[in-house]
């Protein structure tokens, strides 16, 4: 690797590294600002005086006593009652990720084994369906589900958002699949078991580190949806990310900005503690698609 | 797989796609034929002590009965499709004819909510998208490069701005620079205008959002590069390098072809998920300066006056631009699934 050859000039170096710093400010820096920000009073996270007000809080000194406060998570989770809507959350994120994993692992078996021309029409036809802006096919729930009184409850949200989930599922489960090669399931097969005996036995004890890589961008896709739960999910059962959007316009008015920033840190942590601890499988499952063709 | 088998293993699947992603398109395309109904009005006779008028008013009973008994409202046609707030043939027709230049044709366009929506969702598509390929490619080659410790670490914070919630990261960067945030504020004193604000500014707001879009999605375009990165031949590089090629020409011949496919990957994955633009203009509450397809079907949806024909129409016309981007894609796959087959 050290030959002279692929040395590098020190000038080189140091430009390389400087960019790969300049990126990760911009791509962190946010993120820890606003966490940061958080504790600290309007008048400080929005400075408009002197910008390091925010760093010192000293405005947070002034009305609170200390350089810290819990004042826009107090505001923002018991006051504004964010609780229940992290609760809907769970259980949107958990049954969606559930459900998805099972229909998808089922149905991108069938398509990694079956040679026939169906199956790569099916796999077109996900592609497609990956492609429809969720909006568009909400525009098309709306009116059927008002008139059958499905509207506004967390099923109907779970439903759709694993249908939603299927075109992506299948084409990474399927790509998964088909790297496990053939012959362990056809062998148990002429041993004598039945199709299904052959995935249930010998296909799902080898398969988990591909549904735990798909599992995670399924979670992703629930826990990031905005079109669907902001617009089938009625008042009451709100899920964080409408909830904070539907924060946006009354804590303006209120002067409880801080209880929308609150909101949205509190929001963010389950994704950092996601990439904190799947970080290698969110990247082998990013690259699946790509590398593999 | 025998037949039957493979569809009771698809089933599932199969059955969740089809109720929830294709009927819904079939709903879509016959609601955008009807508009909501006409409120049903009544002469009622006024009487005062001293005289008596009729008034036209509103028969809310008759009303709700006719809206209970036909919820798609009334059968419009094509008409949905050519109103003003779709494809404005009409007004585009007018405009065509009374504008004496070009320009001022194109300012009259772009008037119209749907095509001032669709040169936003167009621009922000194909500005973001090139950025984000290119900028994913630097900081893969950047990172590569550095020493195998600090890897990790500068993934993990790579990562960030791809996985969080879009209305999340754009709430993130929109309380920075507004005009009490801290880049907001800075930007006020370096130009030294205490009234400058980017949302007031069309231009301003529309370069916001696709610096959002940028920052957003360039992590993507990064991972797949990198990982891209660790399969280059290194005897291809090292005989580049033999044959006297500089750094610079390892990366635009060696490298840069070698990774012409998952440019075609990122391209497509980019495409599609750029032309649904929505979160970012709500979280920038840039609704006002700029308008996607996505938002303007929001938009009608929202609120207590559900306009379902309406939003259906521009739902319908933003399924054909998908198909449009989708085409080449879909042409290509079939060619190389016939080539493997022969």
């Amino acid at each position: 690797m050290a030959n002279a050859a692929t040395r590098r000039s020190r000038g080189l170096v140091l430009f390389s590294t400087g960019f790969i710093l300049l990126w990760l400010v911009i791509a962190a820096g946010p993120f820890l600002w606003t966490v940061w920000g958080s504790f600290k009073v309007q008048g400080d996270f929005f400075s408009k005086a002197d910008w390091t007000f925010a760093l010192y809080g000293v405005k947070t000194l002034e009305e609170t006593g200390s350089a810290f406060t819990p004042g826009g998570y107090e505001g923002a989770w018991l006051q504004e009652e964010f609780w229940r809507n992290a609760m809907n959350t769970f259980i949107v994120v958990f049954f969606t990720v559930i459900i998805s994993l099972t229909f998808g692992t089922l149905g991108g078996y069938a398509l990694a084994r079956s040679g026939f021309r169906y199956a790569f029409w099916l796999l077109m036809a996900a592609l497609v369906f990956r492609a429809m802006p969720h909006i568009t096919l909400v525009s098309g729930y709306l009116l059927p589900f008002f008139e059958w009184n499905l509207w506004g409850h967390l099923t109907t949200s779970i439903i759709v958002l694993v249908a939603i989930n299927q075109p992506f599922t299948l084409w990474m489960l399927h790509s998964f699949f088909l790297n496990i090669p053939k012959d362990i399931d056809e062998s148990a097969m002429v041993d004598g078991c039945t199709r299904f005996q052959a995935f249930r036995h010998v296909i799902i004890p080898v398969m988990w580190p591909g549904v735990v890589t798909t599992g995670l961008f399924s979670f992703l896709l629930a826990y990031n949806d905005f079109a669907v739960t902001s617009m089938l999910l009625s008042q009451e059962n709100q899920t964080m990310v409408p909830r904070i959007a539907s924060f946006l316009g009354t804590v303006r008015e209120q002067g409880n900005v801080m209880f929308a920033v609150a909101a949205v840190v509190s929001a963010l942590v389950p994704l950092f503690f996601l990439v904190l601890f799947f970080q290698r499988q969110l990247v082998s499952g990013l690259t699946a698609g790509a590398v593999k063709g | 797989m025998k037949h039957r088998t493979f569809f009771w293993f698809i089933l599932p699947s199969l059955a969740a796609m089809i109720i929830f992603i294709a009927l819904p398109i079939g709903s879509v395309a016959l609601q955008s034929f009807f508009v909501e109904h006409d409120q049903i009005m009544v002469e009622v006779e006024n009487c005062t002590p001293f005289a008596c008028e009729t008034v036209l008013a509103v028969d809310q009973e008759a009303t709700a009965a006719l809206r209970e008994t036909a919820p798609l409202g009334k059968f419009n046609g094509f008409d949905t499709y050519t109103n003003r707030n779709h494809l404005a043939f009409a007004e585009i027709g007018t405009a065509w004819s009374e504008s004496t230049s070009l320009g001022a044709f194109f300012d009259k366009l772009l008037n119209l909510p749907f095509y001032w929506a669709l040169a936003f969702t167009l621009t922000y598509t194909g500005v973001v998208t090139p950025f984000v390929i290119v900028l994913g490619l630097a900081v893969a080659l950047g990172v590569n490069a550095l020493p195998r410790l600090v890897k990790g670490p500068t993934i993990f914070f790579s990562l960030l701005p791809m996985i969080t919630t879009p209305l999340i990261g754009s709430l993130i960067l929109f309380w920075m620079v507004d005009a009490d945030g801290i880049l907001g504020a800075t930007l006020q004193i370096i130009f030294d205008n205490p009234d400058l604000s980017l949302k007031a500014s069309t231009t301003l707001t529309w370069i916001m959002l696709i610096v959002y879009g940028i920052w957003s999605s360039t992590p993507f375009a990064f991972i797949v590069f990198y990982a891209g990165l660790q399969t280059v031949p290194q005897d291809t590089l090292e005989a580049a390098q033999i044959d006297g090629a500089s750094r610079w020409q390892r990366v635009r011949y060696v490298i840069v072809p070698y990774m012409a496919p998952l440019v075609v990957f990122i391209t497509l994955m980019q495409l599609m998920d750029n032309f649904r633009v929505l979160e970012p203009i709500i979280g920038f509450s840039a609704s006002a300066k700029a308008t996607s397809l996505s938002w303007i079907i929001l938009n009608d949806l929202f609120g207590d006056a559900k306009l379902f024909g309406s939003a259906a129409a521009t739902s319908m016309l933003t399924i054909v631009g998908v198909a449009v981007l989708l085409t080449p894609v879909l042409i290509r796959t079939w060619r190389d699934f016939n080539r493997k087959r022969v």
